[in-house]
């Protein structure tokens, strides 16, 4: 909603500045979004006479012109290229010095063909007036008395436009007067009287019938349609004033006909429509659009209507989009004569969706989608009448009504401590009355029983809440004071569920190990998430807003593998990122998972990536991404080794170099390993990766009873170590001989660890390997004699046997 | 030649031969040949069952003598000798100290700004009593809008604006949450007041341009009990302003406005001075008191319940607070990007310790 402040100064009589209006408007919930001062722009511009022009000694196209810049003042001698210049004309000259809009130049002191110019006159285009134009400005004569007075004083272009945006709620602001009875209701000045519109007799009944067709039943999309016909007008440019006035809050004057209506639009927010009468053929109808139907509207485009969008018809076919558009065909021309005007309601959801469906912003639909008010009918239709009759003569008729406007008022009972109550300010009950009659609602009762009645222009107030909103947005929020929230407890407490928790030591965990965090989208290339076991047609979104963003992600894993493409395409080949995310099994809430991934790319093992005097780091691998998830549930609280490890892990693995974590059969806590090769061919990996996802709801929670540490069972006896190498089949699991032989014995052995693994040399040609443990025994009670020990290892010996098939090692 | 004299010449020889080891071995030599089995000490020890009762005393006490200055001799040669042969090494080991060292990975790791700033916002909500909700991102059209009082005509929920997934049989459609605001529903449906939460999270709107993408991060926040008003609506936001800020002052402007889950509704500004850039007001955040229909939704007496609602984006505020100049980058895993931004492991924001390090 565009406006100038003289225009709101004609009902608002008011001393504020732009700056206070501005300041006011925005915290009343009228948001300023832009303040066009074409004085500021234009300030430098003067209103000057040619008194003399020549032509210029060495150029045929160019003049010399004497120019009278200040009254009583010495003429100035100015160049000048344009074919309009010539002695007596009124114009407008920018002195040395001037930056010119339109040229983007500023004006310095040259010759031009040898005669210096001390200045220059301007066209309309060098000011930024119009887009192109041919000679300089010609301003009517009478202004050869305003010579030397800024050229925006002297033609009214000094007027400030403030724009504001609206929301939805306020169809009242979107006409001069409702943001003026804000600005008034709020303490910027006072709202002018209005003289009442009043009623126009007319001379005949009107000509043109109009018909309401809508099914019975439902909500009609017109209830009601007032139409005049104007007889014997003659249309035409409308008036300067009027012409400065639209052309300044960004509208195109048309005629005097449209020109009328649209000015009663912005004024007073009450949208209205010219048809020219002899184009019309029969009645007027307002119905629901048919398939097949079409018009050429306004704009010059056709559209196509259908049956949820209401039409303005004759009896030929639709001539418009009720509330929206007018069709061309029927439109107003300077040859109009006759012409019907018309003042309807529209209900605001038909306007709204069919103005979303053909895809056009008016400002009749900014306005009916917005609610107008329904008891302007009438009154818009009267002051159309007059002005027109006024600018354009002609003989009004009756006005023909057809249906009737919604007009019940809404009633709401009140009390105003409601509004202590749930803003937090004591103003007072006179405040409160002041206020609310002052933006035009009718209080009745007394004390804390008050009726208050709704005015038509408000279809935003529902309740009461509604009201103490209208009260506090006022009396200004700045008076609400900042109160303290009472706090519920001395210290803060921990708020974190587990699963928060959970999330935050991850991230942490994983940081720690040299990850970089990454957000990346949601939404995946449907391929992408087919290759990561995703991709079901319920997880595609039916309107991505790309096919790279078109379904929902099954696992972090492909958005990261992407990222390390772009990254080694910038040149950062080993990248290292996890990320912490939801993942979606399915649409309902329990299938919606949280994850975190990591990837490791090129050589981007723990210690550091590339090459490094101390020894190239060799390529990823699996043990990397198995020692980051085991990081990561150990830094959740999760003994790792609790989880078992198979090596089904999913196809997007490498098959022998890959494996999942588990917590019996059916619980996944994660899976790692390298990436298979051609899924990382398919996302653009040139380089290996090693990866793992962990889900972080699959982790059971910790226990924990109490936050008292167990004692410490640090025993003074010396551990024994003792070394086992056992040839195995090549497939048995490292794993397998740890457990079998950490069953030997369960309350000695403290520790095993694996130092050597040989696959190589003839145990390689018998399907053999070598592995070497180092047992660690805890004595107890006393130090263990050599008979203890020699037993403990046979037991071992004899377990990793048992289990495995291993034999020791000579 | 006396017995005494010859002695004294043995010792002065063995202690000159000491002097002379030129090493550990040379050393242990001289020890052999005076110490020894056969060494010259232990013939002139031999020599004393040979001598006169009267004179073994005396001979047995000179050669002592002899043989302890020798062994101490042999000992300060040995010392000097190993400290010699170490300092000799260590001067071989010398190394260049000026090679670089690998930064380590907890140099190399990185919180996503998102993240930190989560976290921030979490230990500054938490001192005013307030738990983390969470909720679903796929949701359904009541829970997103219809809870929410937006009408079934308002333009969010138009395909421009809303994700939404395919028809079901029963004509209904899930979407991608466009705000945070269905967890507002989720608590008030789940739990009687008093209620304080936050509930952060991942939001998505059908947008993408210069500073808009079509997934972003909300923080919405909620209050309900009998008494909550918009004053403690102020407070809460001021307050949190000035923590998360990290500033004595924030300047706040609260501008009325429309939303259909809250009324009375409110836009917040806050002076640029907080982020160092004085003279020009940002916008925050939307909020205001919980809408009577919203309350009524989930069951609440809005005669008896009351409170208040907020929302604000977290990108938006890590951007202002960080000065981090574009939205898209947040999610492009630029690793330039993210350890330019991203904060240290050891990062960890507290009120105590201070936000940011």
């Amino acid at each position: 909603m565009k406006f100038t402040l003289s225009w709101l100064k004609e009902h608002l009589k008011t001393k504020a500045t732009v700056d206070e209006i501005a300041t006011k408007l925005s915290s009343i919930g009228l948001e300023v979004e832009g303040i066009e001062d074409p004085g500021a722009k234009l300030g430098a511009f003067k209103v000057a006479r040619i008194v003399e022009a020549k032509r210029h000694p060495n150029a045929d196209k160019l003049q010399v012109v004497q120019v009278e810049v200040e009254k009583g003042k010495p003429l100035m001698e100015v160049v000048c290229g344009a074919p309009n210049a010539r002695a007596g004309l009124v114009s407008v000259f920018a002195p040395l010095g001037t930056y010119i809009p339109g040229s983007g130049i500023t004006l310095e002191k040259k010759p031009v063909r040898g005669v210096v110019s001390n200045g220059m006159m301007c066209s309309a285009a060098e000011l930024e007036l119009a887009a192109d134009s041919e000679g300089i400005i010609e301003l009517p004569p009478e202004l050869a008395d305003h010579v030397g007075e800024r050229y925006v004083d002297a033609t009214g272009l000094n007027d400030p436009v403030i724009e504001v945006k609206l929301t939805p709620n306020r169809p009242d602001c979107t006409g001069v007067r409702g943001i003026a009875r804000d600005l008034a209701a709020a303490g910027l000045g006072t709202l002018k009287h209005e003289a009442r519109i009043q009623g126009v007799e007319g001379a005949s009944p009107c000509p043109v019938d109009v018909k309401l067709e809508f099914a019975k039943g439902e909500k009609p999309a017109c209830p009601v349609f007032a139409a005049r016909y104007l007889k014997g007008v003659k249309n035409g440019p409308s008036p300067e004033w009027l012409q400065n006035r639209l052309r300044a809050v960004g509208l195109r004057p048309i005629n005097a006909l449209v020109d009328v209506t649209n000015y009663i639009s912005i004024e007073h927010g009450r949208p209205l429509h010219v048809y020219d009468a002899d184009k019309l053929k029969g009645a007027i109808h307002a119905r629901m659009g048919k398939k097949g139907e079409t018009f050429l509207a306004l704009d010059g485009k056709e559209y196509e209507v259908d049956e949820t969008m209401c039409v303005i018809a004759d009896d030929k076919g639709p001539l418009g989009l009720g509330g929206i558009m007018g069709g061309e065909a029927s439109g107003s021309t300077e040859a109009t004569t006759n012409v019907l005007i018309e003042s309807a309601w529209f209900e605001p959801l038909v306007i709204a969706a069919t103005g979303r469906k053909v895809g056009l912003v008016t400002d009749a639909r900014y306005r009916f989608e917005r609610g107008v008010d329904p008891e302007s009918v009438m009154p818009g239709l009267d002051l159309a009448t007059q002005m027109i009759h006024k600018l354009c003569g002609g003989t009004p008729s009756h006005a023909k009504v057809a249906g009737k406007a919604p007009a019940e008022r809404r009633v709401i009972p009140f009390d105003p401590s409601r509004v202590a109550k749930l803003a937090g300010i004591d103003i007072g009950d006179t405040e409160i009355h002041r206020i609310l009659e002052a933006l035009g609602f009718e209080i009745t009762g007394k004390g804390n029983t008050l009726s208050v009645t709704v005015p038509p222009w408000r279809p935003d107030i529902h309740g009461s809440a509604d009201l103490v909103e209208e009260v506090v947005r006022i009396a200004g929020l700045d008076r609400v004071p900042a109160t303290a929230l009472p706090a519920l407890h001395g210290v803060t407490r921990a708020v974190l569920t587990e699963r928060q928790r959970r999330a935050r030591r991850a991230r942490r965990t994983l940081a720690s190990r040299g990850l970089v965090e990454a957000v990346t989208w949601s939404f995946l290339p449907k391929a992408d998430a087919t290759l990561f076991g995703g991709g079901a047609a319920e997880l595609d979104l039916a309107n991505p807003i790309s096919t790279e963003m078109s379904s929902m992600r099954p696992s972090l894993l492909p958005g990261l593998l992407r990222a390390v493409t772009r990254n080694a395409n910038r040149g950062l080949a080993d990248a290292t990122l996890y990320e912490l995310g939801q993942i979606y099994r399915g649409k309902k809430p329990e299938d919606q998972l949280l994850a975190v991934a990591g990837v490791r790319a090129g050589t981007a093992r723990p210690m550091g990536a590339g090459r490094h005097w101390d020894g190239r780091a060799a390529d990823v691998g699996l043990f990397d991404a198995k020692a980051d998830v085991m990081a990561a549930l150990t830094g959740l609280g999760f003994d790792a080794a609790k989880a078992q490890i198979t090596r089904d892990a999913p196809g997007w693995y490498h098959p022998g170099r890959s494996g999942t974590l588990r917590l019996g059969p059916k619980v996944v806590l994660a899976q790692f390993g390298e990436v298979h090769p051609e899924t990382l061919k398919a996302l653009g990996v040139d380089s290996p990766v090693a990866a793992f996802e962990l889900f972080l709801d699959a982790v059971p929670p910790e226990r924990k009873k109490s936050r008292a540490k167990p004692a410490l069972d640090a025993a003074d006896l010396l551990p024994v170590r003792r070394d086992f190498a056992f040839v195995l089949d090549k497939k048995v699991a490292a794993g397998d001989v740890i457990k079998a032989a950490l069953g030997a014995d369960k309350v000695l052995i403290s520790k095993i660890t694996v130092f050597d693994l040989f696959e190589g040399g003839s145990l390689a040609a018998e399907g053999k390997k070598s592995l070497a443990i180092e047992v660690t025994l805890q004595p107890v009670k006393e130090t263990l004699t050599d008979k203890e020990i020699e037993a403990v290892s046979q037991k071992i010996i004899a377990e990793v046997k048992k289990a495995t098939g291993g034999e020791i090692r000579a | 030649m006396s017995a005494s004299s010859s002695l004294a010449a043995l010792e002065q020889g063995l202690l000159a031969d000491i002097a002379a080891a030129a090493d550990l071995a040379g050393l242990d030599a001289v020890r052999v040949a005076a110490l020894g089995k056969k060494g010259s000490i232990s013939a002139e020890m031999a020599k004393l069952g040979q001598l006169p009762a009267e004179e073994r005393k005396g001979f047995g006490q000179a050669v002592n003598q002899v043989k302890e200055k020798v062994a101490a001799a042999l000992e300060a040669r040995k010392a000097a000798l190993e400290s010699a042969a170490l300092a000799e090494r260590l001067a071989s080991e010398r190394a260049d100290v000026t090679l670089p060292v690998r930064p380590g990975p907890e140099a190399e790791g990185r919180i996503h700004p998102v993240s930190q700033v989560l976290d921030e916002c979490i230990e500054i909500f938490a001192s005013m009593g307030f738990e983390v909700a969470e909720g679903p991102d796929i949701e359904t059209d009541e829970m997103n809008f219809g809870k929410l009082n937006i009408p079934a005509e308002h333009p969010a929920r138009q395909e421009h604006d809303t994700f939404y997934f395919g028809t079901r049989p029963d004509g209904s459609r899930l979407l991608l949450r466009t705000h945070t605001s269905p967890v507002q529903i989720r608590t008030m449906q789940s739990r009687k007041p008093p209620i304080r939460i936050i509930a952060p999270g991942r939001v998505y709107r059908c947008d993408s341009d210069q500073t808009h993408t079509p997934m972003f991060h909300q923080i919405e926040g909620l209050v309900i009990d009998e008494t909550t008003h918009m004053g403690h609506l102020k407070w809460v936001l001021e307050e949190f302003c000035k923590a998360f800020f990290e500033v004595d002052e924030v300047k706040m402007r609260f501008r009325a406005s429309h939303f259909p889950f809250t009324e009375p509704s409110m836009e917040v500004d806050i002076g640029a001075e907080a982020i160092g850039k004085p003279g020009r007001w940002l916008e925050i955040l939307g909020c205001g008191m919980v809408h009577p229909n919203v309350l009524r939704n989930c069951g609440l007496d809005p005669d008896k319940y009351q409170g208040f609602a907020f929302g604000m984006g977290l990108d938006r505020l890590t951007m202002l607070k960080y000065g981090i100049p574009d939205l898209r980058a947040f999610f492009a895993a630029d690793l330039r990007w993210l350890r330019h931004y991203g904060f240290s492991v050891l990062d960890v924001p507290t009120l105590g310790g201070g936000l940011s390090s």
